[in-house]
């Protein structure tokens, strides 16, 4: 399927943003998307998500014939899936450019730059050493799958363990995890990929694009390094001129992000270390968060509290001192009624708000005089309410058979805001 | 060819020095010197533009077309400019071993990328929109720096066909030894386990057309190692200047001016 067509205001918006140092998803510049790096059940399973882009990474070993040319180095074999689960544009089956480009640019980065010892991988040489296969899967496409793929890559080789093989003279026997304790591959170091992408002719860069700002870039500059601020790899994509200052300031960029990405693997490896050995449960299913609807959890909020007396003392000496009002009526014996003849503040519109003022003003005095009358003659019967049209009265029950009610309305105690409900036709 | 093969393997360890305390490498040359370039212009009659480039061992032929009409998928016609169309591949003789799959395997994908995207950077491609250039290299004979070779030849090679470019596209292979540099590297010294980069200048602007490394080096080392790298291409962009006058001094002097 082909992709969507980015439109020109869409990429009109994106590059003017971009000048101005803003990004879609409020990052500055040089910040990487959140990384969650999961692990699986079984060892050699990665999970990463960098930001919305998700990844998955599987090493599994075998027992093969080596290379004629090299008899006691293991093989390393690196596959990235592009699947139609990432992205609609992705095709099932088509090596595209963009999964040529990502394969190459991954077998590169961790097999060119010797990361893990082949020779260890060996059982006799010449003929059988173990090949390590790893699998990287695209969960989704939001931008940046090299970097989270060689993330995956890289912390999937450190979990991975092979199985233990024993040799007696001629035999090999390879122990099952039941029998011995599998072990781990040796790692010499953990190249991982920083890409940048370029805008307007070289003159913006960004760190970890996302897919919007992928689509308007004109090229993209990938470069390995490892946390010894060793390079591993330098890539530069797309039609784009560099020059050496921008390359020399990017490495700088690059090896900072790096060590940081390499804490948060180790962090994650010592994590599933911990749990695996306290017989927790670990693996997929236990580190995606429980999202529920009904659990309503608001983190703390900073409260900005710095001179906040000074402030509050402000504010007490300058307020208005506002009109002490008696507008507690007492009508009855256990029934009280307040804010009446109050101005209405419940912000109803002025149209209203004018025609019922000039409509109460008759009505209060034409009211007044009832309620005056009307407490003359009941004075049992209390006028709650001054609308004209339901009139609120409260009824008590040795004077129920002498109250006449004009309306029907039940005797309930009204608010004089609220009694201004309109029955208008 | 194979106790070649068995000393290369153990490059550093014994038996082959990469450069040695005279500062002479495997052939001779000293850190800084470039193999001998012999190119030649308009080969093929039938092509737009060809050119046959030897650096060295490393023999390379290039041959362009057009611009003319999209051919293929017209879908991927673009409107306001030409699709530049390459492919890399490699005779299966070319290499020690014969080479299977010439075509279609992964590499070779990858270095007709590499080439797209370093002839989009140079060539004026707004000047031809909606048509289409193919730029066709292979490999003859492969003794190290594939990649420079073949953008040298194509360089020449487009020249030949007259389509406009902002400046010669130049490419080098240099390596980083015992803190030394090496410029243009050969085939022993690119296996050898050596830090390789790859790198195509337009050389008046110093714009990097493409960048390319692979293996170990430290981040203080990279300055060195680009400079050292955009040297050896000035150095390649006079010689492919000089063939060039001297191509047209032949063809004018054939025409009879």
């Amino acid at each position: 399927m082909k992709e969507t067509p980015l439109s020109n205001c869409e990429r009109d918006f994106l590059l003017k943003a971009i000048q101005e140092k803003k990004r879609l998803d409020g990052r500055q510049t040089y910040d990487y998307r959140k990384l969650k790096i999961m692990f699986g059940t079984d060892f050699g399973c990665c999970f990463v998500e960098l930001g919305k882009t998700r990844v998955m990474a599987q090493v599994s070993c075998e027992l093969v014939a080596p290379k004629e040319n090299r008899p006691n180095e293991g093989i390393m074999f690196f596959n990235i899936e592009l699947s139609p689960m990432a992205s609609p544009a992705f095709e099932q089956g088509r090596q595209s450019e963009l999964s040529v480009k990502l394969n190459r640019q991954l077998e590169r980065c961790l097999r060119n730059s010797k990361c893990i010892d082949l020779e260890s991988l060996c059982v006799v040489s010449g003929e059988k050493v173990w090949q390590i296969r790893v699998d990287v899967h695209m969960l989704n496409h939001d931008g940046n799958l090299m970097d989270a793929a060689s993330i995956a890559a890289i912390a999937s080789l450190c979990h991975f363990r092979r199985p233990d093989v024993g040799i007696q003279g001629d035999e090999v026997t390879v122990y099952s995890p039941n029998e011995r304790d599998p072990i781990p591959l040796s790692i010499y170091h953990m190249p991982i990929s920083v890409s940048f992408a370029f805008f307007q002719q070289g003159t913006y860069l960004l760190v970890d694009p996302c897919e919007r700002e992928e689509r308007v870039m004109d090229g993209l500059l990938m470069i390995a390094m490892n946390k010894h601020r060793e390079i591993c790899s330098i890539q530069s994509s797309g039609g784009i001129m560099l020059l050496k200052e921008q390359v020399m300031r990017c490495s700088k960029i690059a090896s900072v992000k790096v060590s940081e990405i390499t804490k948060l693997i180790m962090k994650a490896l010592e994590n599933d270390k911990t749990a695996r050995k306290a017989g927790g449960k670990c693996g997929f299913a236990e580190s995606m968060p429980q999202e529920r609807i009904t659990a309503l959890k608001k983190d703390e909020t900073a409260v900005e509290m710095t001179d906040v007396t000074e402030r509050a003392n402000d504010i007490v000496l300058n307020a208005e001192v506002l009109p002490q009002t008696q507008s507690l009526l007492v009508p009855l014996p256990g029934m009280g009624q307040v804010g009446k003849d109050l101005p209405n503040s419940w912000g109803i519109e002025e149209y209203d708000q004018d025609e019922e003022e000039a409509f109460n003003s008759d009505e209060d005095k034409q009211t007044t005089m009832e309620v005056g009358e009307k407490q003359k003659a009941h004075e049992d019967v209390v006028e709650i309410s001054d609308s004209e049209e339901d009139e609120v009265v409260i009824l008590q029950p040795e004077a129920m058979d002498k109250a006449h009610k004009k309306t029907s309305s039940s005797s309930h105690l009204k608010e004089p805001a609220a009694s201004k409900k309109r029955h208008r036709k | 060819m194979s106790s070649f093969r068995c000393f290369v393997q153990c490059g550093n360890m014994a038996g082959l020095e990469l450069l040695s305390d005279q500062g002479y490498r495997l052939d001779g040359r000293k850190s800084t010197e470039l193999r001998k370039v012999q190119a030649r212009m308009g080969v093929f009659a039938q092509a737009d533009g060809s050119a046959y480039l030897e650096q060295g061992n490393t023999k390379a032929l290039a041959v362009v077309y057009g611009p003319h009409e999209m051919r293929g998928s017209r879908s991927r016609t673009l409107h306001d400019r030409a699709v530049i169309n390459c492919q890399y591949s490699m005779a299966t003789f070319s290499m020690s071993e014969r080479k299977r799959r010439p075509h279609g395997d992964r590499k070779s994908t990858e270095m007709s990328l590499h080439l797209k995207q370093t002839f989009e950077a140079a060539v004026m491609t707004q000047l031809y929109p909606r048509s289409q250039i193919d730029i066709y290299v292979k490999i003859l004979q492969s003794d190290g720096g594939n990649y420079s070779v073949c953008v040298n030849a194509a360089t020449l090679a487009v020249i030949d066909a007259g389509i406009p470019m902002l400046d010669y596209v130049c490419a080098s292979t240099v390596g980083f030894v015992d803190e030394t540099p090496l410029a243009d590297l050969c085939y022993a010294e690119e296996s050898g386990g050596v830090s390789s980069l790859a790198l195509a200048l337009l050389p008046r602007g110093g714009q990097i057309a493409l960048l390319q490394m692979d293996a170990r080096l430290h981040q203080d080392n990279l300055e060195a190692l680009m400079d050292a790298a955009m040297t050896a291409c000035k150095g390649v962009s006079k010689v492919l200047d000089q063939v060039v006058r001297q191509h047209l001094q032949e063809a004018s002097l054939a025409t009879g001016d």
